[in-house]
Formats: structure tokens, C-alpha cells, sequence
């Protein structure tokens, strides 16, 4: 059941559509580019909603609770119910704040974690763009969330979000640097930057880049946990010492739209590490877009895993762990592979 | 990175934490001075909670004080229950049956270990571990249910009276309670595994809020704060009230008086309990579980100081009799309240996240605090 038959079948409809109404060929590109991104966008809601309801059952089961049971078959509408909630909520904007700064933040921070997606190979063939630097894109598009945590703190006119908002643009700063540098390593082995290439050089299961990157590939799960925030090292919303970080003075659709961007986030960096690490789509027997779901949604089971289980590092041994621990094995594993995989 | 080091380019500023702040562990309100992420000063304000609970005593007669008295420190009732009849008691030179004192004690030591739960999941929860939070509540809850079938309540228990106590158990409260403590020493090792050596775990509670035992005798902290600094002093072994003189247990004590330390001394105090209550419960004998006294109660006149000791350090309680219905004069003593106190002495120079850690540690309840 592979797909890629499915999207011939649409490109070829939309280029008759097209030259029937007298278009130029070019109007049939531009469809299918907002087919794809919208395609893209509600993909995005389908697996926050699918995660949001999984975290919470996955904590309720780690805590020998049920989690949420009510709403549908084990709750599976409990994410739904919440948004609507959300959707009705007053919007409140607190008596002097930056209105423009606090406006646009969510918006910028949700629209980079779309962004990401743009490049994101969910399967043989089923790719929104195959761009040539495509993780470069990534790893460079996601930095914009830092600019809209900063610009939540800094608005809200609030001193816990102030401190959130310095902590997390800290954190996620320091901790893109061996992000970058444990990836450079499936980049130098597999010659390109393209997402589809680096998947390509994955044939079997034992070119997987976790067997020949395994330090890369420890380096980047922890990496990526502090990027999304979450614990050990969710030090942003320290709930215990900032109430929330810096989304305190968010309410209603803007919080919402921090909360999607934060599960977006999580996705993606799974997804990520699903292509880099664990061979993207390939796998025997099932359908590869199914393959990569299923590999993603174990390395998101693991980081959720972890969030249930640790406790929470202090700001400083955070800084501390990344400056003095990860970034110098992640030059140690850079110039291992220099070493081993010389072109 | 611990100093506070004020230069040309930061500036202090203060931050109020509380009394709605979610480490807060009730309505304690701390004022920090904060250059940057650490602290210059703590402030703690209490008395949001002030219910005026020794004046209120006033006006009731002894029987009638025991429920009040109840939400004095309502994390451990049994204990404040405890320490107000025993020193009713010692003032009328009221006898107690064999089997009431037993069951004292078995109630009292499961209270410390539902009150030591309560300390670890909300330590933990501070930490930012969410999960050991509801394990501990899992086993409180089979601790409140034996608590539940022997008074009909759950958290204000209103148990022990002045001579005895108010019911004898129900027939399959040995069986339970016999169950809880064969298993819960297991759990203990679970907690253990999920924490005790955790690296982060240790990175966030080893060398943190170190109180020396100078600071902790000159404070008066007591029970395990104080044992965490390395002071063996434990009234159920220094100054045995009821039949503590008759089980056997070791006082754990730590070695630096850090987090860590404290957390230890509490694990470990909840194995030494389960096994009083282990002992208790073999010992068990039969007969009255209270003795007859008369319809009106008037101790006479005279002043008595009984202290006891529990979750929270040494718990007093000083009555002043003019020989009527009731007491002329009551006076607490808690041990949270003089743990607030430590915070403005060793809060200075540690992050937001260390004094947060401390706090968890100290185990305060602010009830108790303000009364």
C-alpha cells in the first residue's frame, strides 16, 4: 500500500484540471504546493491530537493510573474536548503588555514547527519537498522558536515568564551546538543534506546510522529532549519554581497554539531521529509510510518515557551537562568518524 | 555560579513566591531577593492559616478538643491527637489499658509512615519527578483505608481519647494491616530504585541546603531535619512516652545534614516503623482497648508539658488546668514551625530551584505553622 501511485494519479487529475480551465502549467505546481502544506497542516493536528491523548495515557499507565477514560473509547476524545475548551476560552491580554510582541509570539512559534515539516520524509515518495540542504533547513527553521519563547517572556510584563523565557532561549541555544554536531556525522558519511539521500543510505537494517553513529545518536536523543523542553530537562516551565515559564499570561487559542508547537516539536524531533538514525521508511513486508510512523512513534515513547520517570536538573547543571559533557564527546564522535569514514 | 556576586550590569530585584505558588506546600509566603537566578534573601511570612487553634481550646472541654486539634497538624492527626491526651493524662493521672496503648502506637507509626509518603511525593514532585508522587499515594491510600475501617475517617481521625481510645480495630484490620507490612517494605526498595542513586537525583540534592548541626541545635530543629545534621536524638528512644521502651529500632541519622541526607533519614525512618508496627502487632494483647472515666472530665488544677516525637520533629503540647471543664491554657509546639526558620539562614546564595529542593526537604505544613 504505498502511496506514491496515489499522488501520481493527483498530479496528473490537477494538470488536466488545469489545461481544461486554459491555466498555465504552472497554477497546477501552485495546487498542489497548498494541497501538500494543507495536507501537511492537518497531518500536524491529527498527531498532536493522537499525542496529547497518548502522553496521557502512557503517564496514567507509568503511574499506575488509568489516565482519561470518559471522553470515548479510553478517553481517545479527551484531546478534542480539551480543545474546544480551549477555543472558548476568554483571550486575555494582561494590562500592559508589549500587544504586538505578545500577539505575533505563539504565531511565530507554531509556524516554524510547521515549517519544519516541510521537509520531513514520511515514506518512499511522500515528501512535501525534497530540498537539497533539507536537515540544514530544519535544524536552522527550528531555531525560530527560541526568538518566540524570548518574545513571550519579554511581553508578558511578568517576571516568571521573563525567566522563562531567558532560560529556555539559554537552554535550546546551547544545546543546538551538539544537536548540529552529532548530526554533521550521518551528513559526513552519507555525503549529502538531503532528508531523502540520508534515508536512502539506510538500506538495510544493519546500515542503520545508529549502528555506525551510535554516539551520534545518543548525543542527539539527549540533545533533542532539552530542545523540546521536556524533562529532565524542562527547566522553561519549571511548574515548582516559575508557575509555568514563559507562557504564564497565555490563555485560550494562544495557548493553544504554544501547546501545539511544544507536541509539533516533539514529532519532529522524533521524526528526525527516525531518519537520521533508524533508517526513515525502510523496513520489510509493511508499507514505508507506516514504517515511519512506527519508528517515530517508538522514539517518541522513549522521550516520554524518560519525562515520567527523571527528575528535573537544576539550570545551572543543565548548562553545565551540555558545555563540559555533550559537546566535547560530540567532537570526540565527529572526528572518530573523520577518522573511519574518510570518502 | 552559587555566589551572589552583584556587578555594574545586574540588578536585584524581588520576586514573591507564595502564598499561591505551587512549591509552596500550602499558604507559606516567601519574599526573595534575587540577583538573577540567586537568591540574596528569604523572607518567609507566615499566618495565612491562622485558626487560632490553642485560644478556640480554650473554650471547649478536653473531649471536645481532640477533633480540633485534629487540624492542627492534619497530616499527622494521630500524633496531635497524641500529644494533647498524654498530657491530659499525665495531669489527671489517668491510667491506660495494655491493648490501647498498642494500638496507639500502631496507629501513630502508620501515621508517620503516610506522613513520610506524603514528604517523598511531594519532594519528588518538586524535584520534578511526577511519578513517585502518585506510588506514594497508592500506599497512603491502603494506610488512610486501615485508618478509615478502624475511626470512620480518613484524615481527621479523632481516635485517641483521654484513657484509652475511641474504638477497638474491626476483626479484619490485623489481616490488612499485617498484609501492608509485608509488601511495603518492597515498595520502599521500589522508591529506592527509582531515586536514591538517580544521578540527577543526586546532582540536585547532594551538597544542597546544608544545614550544620550547629545551625540545627541553635534553631531548634528537630526529628529528621535535626537527624540529618548527625544528632542521634529521638524522643521515643531519649524520652520514651507510652511503650516505645519496648520495641526495638535503630534511629537513622545522616552524616553532611543536606537534601539528600534528609531524604534518606525519612526512607529509612519508614523501614524502622513498618517494623514497630510489625512488633506491635505481634505483641497485641487482649483486653480493654479503653478504661471507664467519668461522665465529667476535670483533671486537676495543675500544668503538664508532654512532647512526642513526630513526623515533623518534636511535637509539645503544654496544658494549664484551673481544675474545671476546661483547659485554662493551651500551648503547641510544632516542628515546621521552627524549620521555617532555618530558611532566612541558609537560603542565601542558592538558585530558585536549590531553595525549592530545601524547602521540600524541610517538610514543612504550614498549619502547623501558623496554627
Amino acid at each position: 500500500m504505498e502511496l506514491t501511485p496515489l499522488f501520481q494519479w493527483i498530479d496528473t487529475q490537477l494538470i488536466s484540471l488545469v489545461e481544461w480551465l486554459g491555466l498555465p502549467i504552472w497554477f497546477a505546481e501552485l495546487l498542489e504546493m497548498v494541497l501538500a502544506a494543507v495536507a501537511v497542516l492537518l497531518m500536524a493536528f491529527l498527531i498532536v491530537l493522537f499525542l496529547v491523548w497518548w502522553e496521557r495515557k502512557l503517564s496514567g499507565h507509568f503511574q499506575q493510573r488509568l489516565g482519561p477514560m470518559r471522553t470515548g473509547w479510553h478517553g481517545w476524545l479527551q484531546t478534542i474536548a480539551d480543545g474546544l475548551k480551549l477555543f472558548q476560552k476568554e483571550d486575555i491580554i494582561p494590562t500592559n503588555v508589549d500587544r504586538k510582541v505578545f500577539f505575533w509570539a505563539p504565531v511565530v512559534c507554531f509556524a516554524s514547527s510547521y515549517a519544519a515539516f516541510a521537509v520531513i520524509p514520511w515514506g518512499e515518495g511522500v515528501i512535501p519537498t525534497d530540498l537539497n540542504i533539507g536537515i540544514l533547513y530544519i535544524l536552522s527553521i527550528t531555531t525560530f522558536v527560541v526568538i518566540s519563547l524570548l518574545m513571550a517572556g519579554w511581553s508578558s510584563n511578568n517576571k516568571y515568564a521573563l525567566l522563562g523565557g531567558m532560560r529556555s532561549a539559554a537552554q535550546i541555544v546551547s544545546y543546538e551546538v551538539p544537536l548540529t554536531l552529532s548530526v554533521l556525522g550521518v551528513i559526513m558519511m552519507t555525503q549529502s543534506l538531503s532528508m531523502v539521500a540520508i534515508v536512502e543510505a539506510q538500506e538495510s537494517v544493519f546500515s542503520w546510522f545508529i549502528w555506525r553513529q551510535p554516539l551520534g545518536f545518543a548525543i542527539y536523543l539527549v540533545a533533542a529532549v532539552a530542545e523540546t523542553n521536556r524533562a529532565p530537562f524542562d527547566i522553561p516551565e519549571a511548574e515548582q519554581e516559575l508557575v509555568a515559564g514563559f507562557n504564564i499570561e497565555y490563555s485560550g487559542m494562544k495557548f493553544a497554539m504554544f501547546f501545539l508547537a511544544e507536541f509539533l516539536n516533539l514529532f519532529l524531533v522524533s521524526a528526525i531521529a527516525t531518519t537520521l538514525f533508524l533508517g526513515g521508511w525502510q523496513g520489510p513486508f509493511l508499507p514505508s509510510w507506516l514504517w515511519f510512523i512506527l519508528k517515530t512513534t517508538f522514539v517518541i515513547f522513549v522521550i516520554i518515557w524518560f519525562k515520567w520517570t527523571y527528575p528535573r536538573l537544576r539550570v545551572d547543571q543543565l548548562m553545565e551537562f551540555c558545555w563540559k559533557v555533550l559537546l566535547p564527546l560530540a567532537f570526540l564522535n565527529l572526528i572518530i568518524s573523520g577518522f573511519l569514514f574518510r570518502g | 555560579m552559587n555566589e551572589a556576586t552583584p556587578s555594574q550590569y545586574s540588578e536585584e530585584f524581588e520576586v514573591n513566591m507564595g502564598p499561591q505558588h505551587p512549591s509552596t506546600h500550602g499558604v507559606l509566603r516567601l519574599m526573595l531577593r534575587m540577583n538573577g537566578e540567586n537568591i540574596v534573601r528569604a523572607t518567609p511570612y507566615i499566618g495565612y492559616l491562622h485558626r487560632a487553634i490553642e485560644k478556640i481550646c480554650e473554650n471547649r472541654t478536653y473531649a471536645q478538643c481532640i477533633p480540633l486539634l485534629d487540624r492542627f497538624e492534619y497530616v499527622t492527626s494521630m500524633a496531635s491527637e497524641e500529644v494533647f491526651v498524654l498530657a491530659t493524662e499525665r495531669l489527671a493521672a489517668v491510667e491506660v489499658p495494655e491493648r490501647a496503648e498498642y494500638l496507639r502506637v500502631i496507629m501513630l507509626e502508620f501515621n508517620r509512615i503516610a506522613s513520610h509518603l506524603i514528604f517523598l511525593g511531594t519532594f519528588s514532585l518538586d524535584l520534578g519527578a511526577i511519578t513517585p508522587f502518585l506510588y506514594c499515594l497508592r500506599e497512603r491510600e491502603q494506610i488512610m483505608d486501615l485508618f478509615e475501617m478502624t475511626s470512620g475517617q480518613r484524615l481527621t481521625y479523632n481516635y485517641i481519647r483521654v484513657g484509652g481510645v475511641a474504638y477497638d480495630i474491626p476483626e479484619d484490620f490485623l489481616p490488612l494491616a499485617r498484609k501492608f507490612v509485608d509488601t511495603f517494605q518492597h515498595r520502599i526498595d521500589d522508591y529506592e530504585a527509582i531515586l536514591t542513586q538517580n544521578p540527577i537525583f543526586l546532582a540536585r540534592t547532594k551538597n544542597v541546603g546544608i544545614i550544620s548541626k550547629d545551625i540545627a541545635v541553635n534553631y531548634a530543629a528537630s526529628g529528621p531535619v535535626l537527624r540529618a545534621s548527625g544528632v542521634k536524638w529521638d524522643l521515643r528512644r531519649d524520652d520514651p512516652y507510652s511503650i516505645y521502651d519496648r520495641f526495638k529500632f535503630d534511629i537513622p541519622t545522616g552524616t553532611v545534614g543536606d537534601t539528600w541526607d534528609r531524604y534518606m533519614v525519612r526512607v529509612q525512618e519508614m523501614r524502622q516503623s513498618n517494623e514497630i508496627v510489625r512488633q506491635a502487632l505481634d505483641q497485641l494483647p487482649q483486653g480493654d482497648y479503653k478504661t471507664k472515666m467519668k461522665a465529667v472530665f476535670k483533671p486537676p488544677v495543675g500544668e503538664c508539658y508532654a512532647r512526642i516525637e513526630n513526623a515533623r520533629g518534636e511535637m509539645g503540647c503544654h496544658i494549664i488546668s484551673d481544675g474545671s471543664t476546661k483547659p485554662y491554657r493551651v500551648k503547641l509546639r510544632g516542628g515546621s514551625f521552627c524549620h521555617t526558620q532555618l530558611i532566612p539562614a541558609i537560603a542565601p546564595g542558592m538558585m530558585i530551584a536549590d531553595l525549592v529542593a530545601t524547602f521540600a526537604s524541610l517538610d514543612v505544613i504550614l498549619p502547623e505553622v501558623d496554627r
